[in-house]
Parts: C-alpha cells; sequence; structure tokens
C-alpha cells in the first residue's frame, strides 16, 4: 500500500523545525530552507503554526503546469520528480494553491516523496504517513 | 564554524554603515559562544570609556553546534554592562541561532553609533534601515512592523528593544523573537545608546552536510534525539515548564517573596506553575531546533478603553517571571502576574531586575526612605495597579526616582538608603531561588551574576556538604564554559556529558578529547576575569546585602562570616586559575 504525508494535529506543533530540519538532512543538508515541508506562524511567534505539506492530490495542479514532463503521477497521490526534465522555470510552485512547492538555491522545486522520514523526527506527533 | 577551521564574524560599524566580514582562524580554538564572543569582547572593549560610550562593541556569538545538533539553539551577546559596569553577558533562544547558522555567520561585533535610529537587515548584504518612525514604539508593535517589512518567515530572527532601551534604563532587555530576551545586564541601554533599534537576521542559505560525515552525523543526531525525547527532560520542562518550581521551592523555604522578607509565600499555590496551566496557559512553543519547547504562553484579556474594549493578549511565563513579577511583589494570581508580564515585556525591561527593584521600592517607601513626591503613588505589596504604573515610569524617566530606580537596586538604594533590604548580588538583581550558601555565593561570584552561570541552587538542593560548595560552584562555572560555547541549551545540560559533546563535535569535523575540552573551560573563563580586571572588578568588592542572611533558606539561616569566605574561597581559586 502507498503512504502518503498527512498533517494530523497542528494544535500541538511547538515550531521546533526538527521535521523541515530532517527532510533537509535526507537531502545531504543542514539547513531547513532546504526541506519539502514548511512549518511557520501566521503573525510571528505569537500566532498560530501552520504546517505546510504537499496534499498527495489525485489530479495534481504541478504536474498539470509542468510542460516538460518533470514531475509525473505518483502512485498514492502527488507527484515524482524527474530532475534531468526540469528547466527550473518554476511554474509548478506557483501553480500549486497550497504552496507546497519551494525552489531551493539551485533552483529545482523541492518535491515531497511521501518518504515519512520526517514524521519520526516530530516529537509531538503532528505529522504522520497514512496507508491509501 | 561547521567544517570549517575559522570563525566567520561580521564586523558593522553603525556610524559609517559599513560592515566587512573576517575569517578568524585564531578565534576557532575558543569553539563559538561564550568563547569566542568573550574572547571578541577582549577585543574590542573600551576600558576607559563609559559602557555607553558609542566605541563599545556589542557582540554576538553562536556555536559549533547550532541548530545542526539537538537542543542548541542559544546565541551569546557579550557587551560593557552599563548595569554592573563590568563583564556583561547575556543568552537568548529564540530563532536565532539558526537565523545565524543559514547566514554562515558565527559571531557579530556591533560598534559606533546611527546618525538617527535606524535598524538593521541581515539577508545577503547588510542593511541599514531608517526607524526613525519607531522610536518610541513598544517591543510589540516594532516586532509587527520589522515582520511586515522583511522576507523569510520561519527561519528569520528579530530582535528589538522598547522604550526602556531608548531610554537607557541600565537593565533594558533586548527581546528575540516575541518570547525570547537576552534580558540580563542591560543589552537593550546598549542597542538604545546606538540608536539601534532592532536586528533582522534571514538565514535561508543551504549548507551541505559532507558525504563522508553523513553517517556519523544522522547516528549521532539520532540519539541526542532520543535521549532529549525519551528521558524526563521533556516531561519536566515541556509539560508544566519551569513554574513547576514555585511550590516544591516555597515548601523548603526557598521562594523569594515580598522584596524576600520571606520565602515562604502565602499565594503560592494561587501562582503556582499547575495554577497557570490551568487557568491561563494556551500554547507551548520552542526554539529552533529544541524538541522540548519550555516556552509557555499564558493568555489574558486586556481592557484597552471603557466601555468593554478589550483584546487579548499572549504573554510567556516561566518561574523566573512568576517569581519575580508575582511573589516578589505580592500579586495572588495568574491573570494578575501575567498583566505586569505584558508591560515590563512592552517596554522591553529584564523581567527580574523590574521585579527586585519594585519590590525595594515598595519596601523602601513603607519604611519612609522615600515617599510619595518620589514614587508619585503609594506602593503596597499585591496592588497591582501601581505597579503597572510605575514599570512605565521607570521605562521613560519619569523623574529623578525613577532614572534611579532604573539603574538598579544597588544604584538607588545606595542614594536613598535601604541597602540592606536591596536584592542584589554583585550589582545584579537576585533570582529566583533563595536555598543557601550555594546560591548566594553562586549569583555573586558568577561570572555574570546569573543563576546560570553555576546554578548554586541547585547545588544546595543536592544538599551538599558546606565545605564542598565552593568547589561545586567552580566546577559547574568551567564546565558550563563548554556548554555555552556551543551554545547548548542549559535544560538540555543532562543530555551533554562531556561523552556525547565529543561526539557531537566529531560528527561536524572537530576532533577535541577530555582534556582539550577542560583546558578551552579554562581559557574561556580565564578571559572573562581578564575583562573583568580590566574593568577594575574584584570579588574582593562583594558585599552581600543583610537581607539575604535574615531570611531563611532550604538550609536554615545563613551566617555571613560564613558566605564572606566562601567568596574568599571562590577567589583563591581564580586567582590559582590566572596563574
Ligand atoms: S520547475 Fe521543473 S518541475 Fe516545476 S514546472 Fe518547471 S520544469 Fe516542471
Ligand atoms: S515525507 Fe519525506 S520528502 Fe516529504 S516532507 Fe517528509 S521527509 Fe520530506
Ligand atoms: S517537528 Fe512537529 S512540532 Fe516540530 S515543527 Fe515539525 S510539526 Fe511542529
Ligand atoms: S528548552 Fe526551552 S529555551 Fe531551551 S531550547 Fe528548548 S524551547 Fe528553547
Amino acid at each position: 500500500m502507498p503512504k502518503v504525508l498527512r498533517v494530523v494535529d497542528r494544535r500541538r506543533c511547538i515550531g521546533c523545525l526538527s521535521c523541515r530540519q530532517a527532510c533537509a538532512r535526507l537531502r545531504g543538508d543542514y539547513s531547513p530552507s532546504n526541506a519539502a515541508l514548511d512549518v511557520k506562524t501566521a503573525g510571528g511567534m505569537s500566532g498560530e503554526f501552520i504546517i505546510t505539506i504537499c496534499m498527495s492530490c489525485e489530479d495534481p495542479a504541478c504536474m498539470e503546469a509542468c510542460k516538460f514532463g518533470a514531475l509525473t503521477k505518483r502512485n498514492g497521490g502527488g507527484v515524482v520528480f524527474h530532475k534531468d526534465k526540469c528547466t527550473k522555470c518554476g511554474a509548478c510552485a506557483r501553480a500549486c494553491s497550497v504552496s507546497a512547492i519551494r525552489m531551493d538555491k539551485e533552483g529545482y522545486p523541492i518535491i515531497c516523496t511521501h518518504c515519512g522520514y520526517c514524521t519520526r523526527y516530530c516529537p509531538h506527533r503532528c505529522i504522520a504517513t497514512k496507508e491509501v | 564554524m561547521l567544517h570549517k577551521d575559522f570563525i566567520r564574524v561580521l564586523y558593522i560599524d553603525l556610524t559609517n554603515e559599513e560592515y566587512r566580514f573576517e575569517e578568524r582562524r585564531d578565534l576557532f580554538k575558543y569553539l563559538g559562544g561564550t568563547g569566542v564572543a568573550a574572547k571578541l569582547l577582549e577585543e574590542n572593549i573600551k576600558p576607559e570609556l563609559d559602557p555607553l560610550d558609542p566605541a563599545q562593541p556589542i557582540i554576538f556569538a553562536n556555536g559549533p553546534l547550532s541548530f545542526v545538533m539537538p537542543v542548541c539553539t542559544k546565541v551569546v551577546a557579550t557587551f560593557y554592562s552599563p548595569h554592573t559596569r563590568e563583564y556583561g553577558e547575556s543568552h537568548a533562544g529564540g530563532r536565532l541561532a539558526m537565523a545565524m547558522r543559514f547566514n554562515n555567520i558565527d559571531a557579530i561585533v556591533i560598534t559606533g553609533r546611527a546618525k538617527h535610529p535606524e535598524y538593521l537587515v541581515i539577508d545577503d548584504k547588510v542593511l541599514f534601515k531608517d526607524a526613525r518612525a519607531m522610536w518610541g514604539l513598544s517591543v510589540e508593535d516594532t516586532g509587527k512592523i520589522l515582520r511586515q517589512h522583511t522576507s523569510g518567515s520561519g527561519i528569520r530572527s528579530s530582535m528589538r528593544i522598547g522604550r526602556s532601551g531608548e531610554n537607557l534604563v541600565s537593565y533594558a532587555g533586548v527581546n528575540v523573537d516575541t518570547y525570547r530576551h537576552f534580558g540580563r545586564l542591560g543589552l537593550g541601554a546598549v542597542f538604545g545608546s546606538k540608536l539601534l533599534k532592532g536586528i533582522v537576521i534571514i538565514g535561508d542559505e543551504p549548507v551541505k552536510i559532507p558525504k563522508e560525515n553523513m553517517k556519523k552525523y544522522r547516528e549521532v543526531y539520532d540519539s541526542i534525539y532520543d535521549t532529549v525525547t525519551k528521558t524526563d527532560v521533556m516531561e519536566k520542562y515541556h509539560a508544566v515548564g519551569t513554574s513547576i518550581n514555585v511550590l516544591p521551592l516555597n515548601e523548603m523555604n526557598s521562594l523569594p517573596s515580598l522584596n524576600l522578607q520571606t520565602t515562604r509565600y502565602e499565594h503560592a499555590e494561587n501562582i503556582s506553575g499547575e495554577r497557570f496551566a490551568k487557568e491561563v496557559l494556551v500554547r507551548k512553543v520552542a526554539c529552533s531546533g529544541c524538541q522540548i519547547g519550555c516556552i509557555h504562553i499564558g493568555q489574558f484579556r486586556r481592557e484597552f478603553d471603557d466601555g468593554y474594549e478589550y483584546e487579548t493578549v499572549n504573554v510567556s511565563y516561566d518561574h523566573e517571571l512568576v517569581f519575580a513579577l508575582g511573589s516578589f511583589v505580592g500579586l495572588k494570581n495568574p491573570e494578575e502576574v501575567l498583566q505586569l508580564i505584558d508591560v515590563v515585556e512592552r517596554e522591553g525591561l529584564d523581567a527580574i531586575s523590574t521585579g527586585v527593584a519594585l519590590g525595594w521600592a515598595t519596601e523602601a517607601y513603607k519604611r519612609g526612605i522615600i515617599t510619595i513626591d518620589d514614587t508619585l503613588m503609594p506602593f503596597e505589596f499585591g496592588v497591582l495597579q501601581n505597579y503597572m504604573a510605575a514599570v512605565h515610569y521607570i521605562a521613560t524617566g519619569k523623574n529623578e526616582f525613577y532614572k534611579s530606580l532604573g539603574k538598579g537596586v544597588d544604584f538607588a538604594s545606595k542614594k536613598y538608603g535601604g541597602q540592606d533590604f536591596a536584592c542584589h548580588l554583585g550589582g545584579n538583581e537576585m533570582p529566583g531561588y533563595h536555598t543557601g550558601y550555594g546560591s548566594i555565593v553562586g549569583f555573586s561570584v558568577g561570572s555574570r551574576h546569573s543563576h546560570l552561570d553555576n546554578a548554586g541552587y541547585s547545588i544546595d538542593q543536592a544538599r551538599t556538604k558546606e565545605e564542598d560548595i565552593v568547589k561545586k560552584i567552580f566546577e559547574e562555572e568551567l564546565e558550563r564554559n563548554i556548554l555555552t560555547s556551543l551554545v547548548i541549551c542549559l535544560f538540555a545540560r543532562k543530555v551533554y556529558n562531556r561523552d556525547t559533546i565529543i561526539k557531537a563535535l566529531d560528527a561536524v569535523g572537530i576532533t577535541l578529547t577530555n582534556s582539550e575540552l577542560t583546558e578551552i573551560a579554562k581559557e574561556i573563563l580565564r578571559t572573562k576575569y581578564r575583562i573583568k580586571e580590566k574593568l577594575g572588578y574584584s570579588l574582593d568588592q562583594i558585599k552581600i546585602p543583610k537581607r539575604f542572611f535574615k531570611t531563611i533558606t532550604l538550609n536554615g539561616k545563613l551566617d555571613e562570616e560564613k558566605a564572606n569566605n566562601m567568596v574568599k574561597e571562590y577567589k583563591a581559586m581564580i586567582d590559582e586559575l590566572m596563574k
């Protein structure tokens, strides 16, 4: 069964960024800016945390926006990224209505693979993978 | 710095609006944090000039493990303290350590004075921005403006001062990311003296993990992560938070209350951590890179006008705040304490010093040492409204008296009298523990007169034999120089024993042995004492106010002579170290 990443309860989030750090680590980087998910507050630290992840769409807008075949449908939802075909145009990031795609410093989109690695590092069980 | 053999220092000159980077190999042996910041202070301080002279430096340093290892979240600031007029050091968490890391900055040295109020934005460049319109604004309002005008939400850090810093109150702090502070010893006044309203740092640069380190890094990270999340630190600091200490301390006759007239507070139950949790706690948050999340946020309704005009306000609280702005001034419930915290936060004052100053002023007023001509209103323990007004008066230097109170209880009591009950140690207002010789001697001799220097209060709670106390204080002070150089949050100190530290450093490419670390710790402490000496400070000057000996502690009433001998014993150990 394929799995997808889900936000279970964002109210428990403490904004520690361990999840972003984990995803970046998987990509060989220390920097949370290099992660496929995002944790932000609405209006500084006094606002609530918002966890932005790839929603594993059945009918992905990002894929639709990509004119170069660099994104293909992933079994279970979401997309698979083919770096060799990517022209760094950024159309996918603009098309995602929840802004789940950010571009890395080299200009490539950071696409969630729904691997679930980040969920192992959330100390407060805010995110998890779910079989679909 | 990570996987490099130098410290990358950003030098900023506010007078000429210039900046430059230097890669300092020679600083590498000081690790980071307190080590690097103390060394840079030693190089840049001007002992012959006033602490608030434009030429004096402000230094910040993070450490080699910042953000990349769990709970390595703090940044150390050093400066010439306008409060104690000696070595100034303060620590803050939030997102600052991370933002510096991913802007490739290990340390910052700021000198000079801006031509008019300014704030700095440190991104790819350093921008000197006009802050004239923000001068006079609260910490909260300034924070909102800084957020609106900079990018990098989630990975930026924002520091700012309130009116107290602008007005050079000697215990004005610097707010970091709303809920953390460089609270103690007056960094806010140093900002104010430079017309520096705030600093925003954006940390969005990638930093590659070298392939050959990856396996080791993941292993070490995982094992530390597991210890942090599976041991009782989480329970202790995340659940109720540090204010869980209020009741036990009270039970042990150790909770400083009513200007330390007592250490057993009759309303302790009503301002306990458990009571806060039940009545006002709404959220918990963490510094970036910390799984514990000790920051507890309480909520209350603020009436901003007649006619049922309310807003909801979130403020963070912890043990120190509940003591200083609670038991020390006789407040009786969480809501009242939060209201007082809120005004202190908005003005950007150090909460501990403010509470202790209000406590002293109340007793001085009762005894007729100061009168209503000074205070402009009666002071009474437990009367919130007047305290709230007094906080604004301190921040703005309303009259001669409030200007003096804004220089701390040591200064004010020298001027007006009441030195016996001015609760400071080494010129810095006391923290929330009156446990025994460990606490009063520990705070007195600590290099920044903070409870976090050597944790004398926990030495007392462990019921250490009297003859061992000073040795323990010295050892802890030394060891903490390593922790605060890396820069590990002290709440994770038990996780980071020497073994773990060595492994963690090795995982980021720094090989050090146990004895090398001990040597580094000694050199850092020596550096601090060299600075103190240059500034004319000596442990001989320590004079512990009488009140500390009148009020009972966990270890009974303390004897003045014994305490003084302990200070002497500590001084002998420092003299030995300096040889
Ligand atoms: S950035 Fe790459 S993946 Fe995204 S739309 Fe353009 S080509 Fe496709
Ligand atoms: S599921 Fe994998 S790719 Fe997606 S955010 Fe988590 S770690 Fe990153
Ligand atoms: S790891 Fe969990 S608690 Fe921490 S920021 Fe991510 S979602 Fe929030
Ligand atoms: S324990 Fe608290 S202060 Fe320490 S790093 Fe975590 S959240 Fe920050």
